[in-house]
């Protein structure tokens, strides 16, 4: 598949933002991205002609019961067939932030055996409280399932904004143990905070924004196709976006962002 | 007929509760002896249903479909004839 024959689907609600940023990082790569209302593609049946489908980050349905637990539940009431069919094909599905939570709660992650029916994980309040809005960093620890990060070195640190109040990653506490030697028997493990030296954040704040369990800041399906992640990685795709750049003589052109819609494109290309 | 439900809807033992420990924090320095404080929240339902035991069945489904995350959450459910 030619990257102009590729159709990228950014689903919107009420409450979501950054869908702008991520279109313009899809065009940006040369594929055809629209981002579209949840009830467009309800009312059409389209999903299915779409090669990817993006959740992007915000406050859809204001939050309301859990962060992304309405939209989960609302698009897996309306839409559960389509979204079984696109993971049995892998075509990709990528959960920035809002859209993390989203398919933590729609059970597509950790998705362990496909979609489970209720939730396995939890993206809960961060501790300490509050709402972090700040550049953080990530270091890759995918061995190549995700497809998401496979133009990116194992053990690379990247640097990406965070904005959330919900992010603490965290499974049952009786299945702790057992989820994380899943995370890793089966290469999920995606991204964990670190430093900027790529030292673990080991649970302690600032570099763990959120509390998260094991430091995770994002993680993928068992097939390396549904992926998603609390930092947004559309809003550092220029080199302009990011925070320093006044402050620099020489910067790349691009982002670290720009690795993830990279991955992305080039899984497409070469897969379909 | 007419149910009345009160779903309440807490934190799992052992998950941390950032919120509850915040509102402590802040009574203590407000001067009360306060040791813990968990926050937790309610759902009031009206529901349509032929049975007290439908009502209840209804209610479990609700929290397992969208009221509770299994992962983190609990819930109590009270059901009221009015």
């Amino acid at each position: 598949m030619k990257r102009k024959e590729i159709n990228v689907c950014v689903l919107r609600v009420g409450g979501t933002n950054c869908d702008a940023e991520t279109k313009r990082s899809l065009q940006e790569l040369g594929v055809n991205a629209e981002v579209v209302h949840v009830n467009k593609i309800v009312k059409q049946k389209n999903l299915l002609n779409y090669d990817a489908l993006i959740f992007p980050g915000g406050f859809s349905y204001g939050d309301y019961v859990r962060a992304g637990a309405i939209w989960a539940k609302w698009i897996i009431a309306k839409l559960g067939e389509e979204l079984k069919t696109f993971v049995r094909e892998e075509r990709p599905i990528l959960g920035i932030c809002n859209g993390f939570q989203v398919l933590v709660e729609a059970g597509l992650l950790p998705g362990f055996e496909g979609i489970s029916i209720y939730p396995e994980a939890a993206l809960a309040t961060n501790f300490p409280i509050g709402y972090n809005c700040r550049w953080i960093h990530i270091k890759n620890e995918n061995n190549g399932k995700c497809i998401f990060t496979r133009k990116i070195s194992r053990g690379k640190v990247l640097r990406m904004p965070i904005a959330h109040s919900e992010g603490r990653f965290i499974f049952a506490k009786d299945k702790e143990e057992e989820y994380l030697k899943k995370l890793y028997e089966n290469d999920q493990l995606v991204f964990r905070y670190c430093d900027a030296n790529g030292e673990y954040a080991e649970g302690k704040y600032p570099i763990n924004p959120n509390g998260s369990f094991h430091d995770i800041a994002g993680i993928c399906n068992s097939s390396g196709t549904v992926f998603g992640l609390m930092p947004h990685p559309e809003r550092a795709f220029y080199w302009w976006q990011q925070p320093d750049w006044t402050r620099r003589k020489r910067m790349h052109q691009y982002g670290d962002g720009k690795l993830i819609f990279e991955s992305l494109i080039d899984y497409l290309t070469k897969k379909f | 007929m007419k149910y009345h439900l009160r779903i309440e809807v807490c934190l799992k033992p052992g998950h941390s509760d950032p919120e509850g420990e915040t509102t402590a924090h802040l009574l203590k320095e407000l001067g009360y002896k306060v040791e813990k404080v968990n926050v937790s929240k309610v759902y009031t339902v009206v529901l349509n249903a032929e049975s007290r035991e439908e009502a209840k069945v209804k209610a479990e489904e609700m929290c397992k479909r969208l009221l509770a995350n299994p992962t983190k959450d609990h819930y109590v459910i009270t059901v009221d004839e009015k």
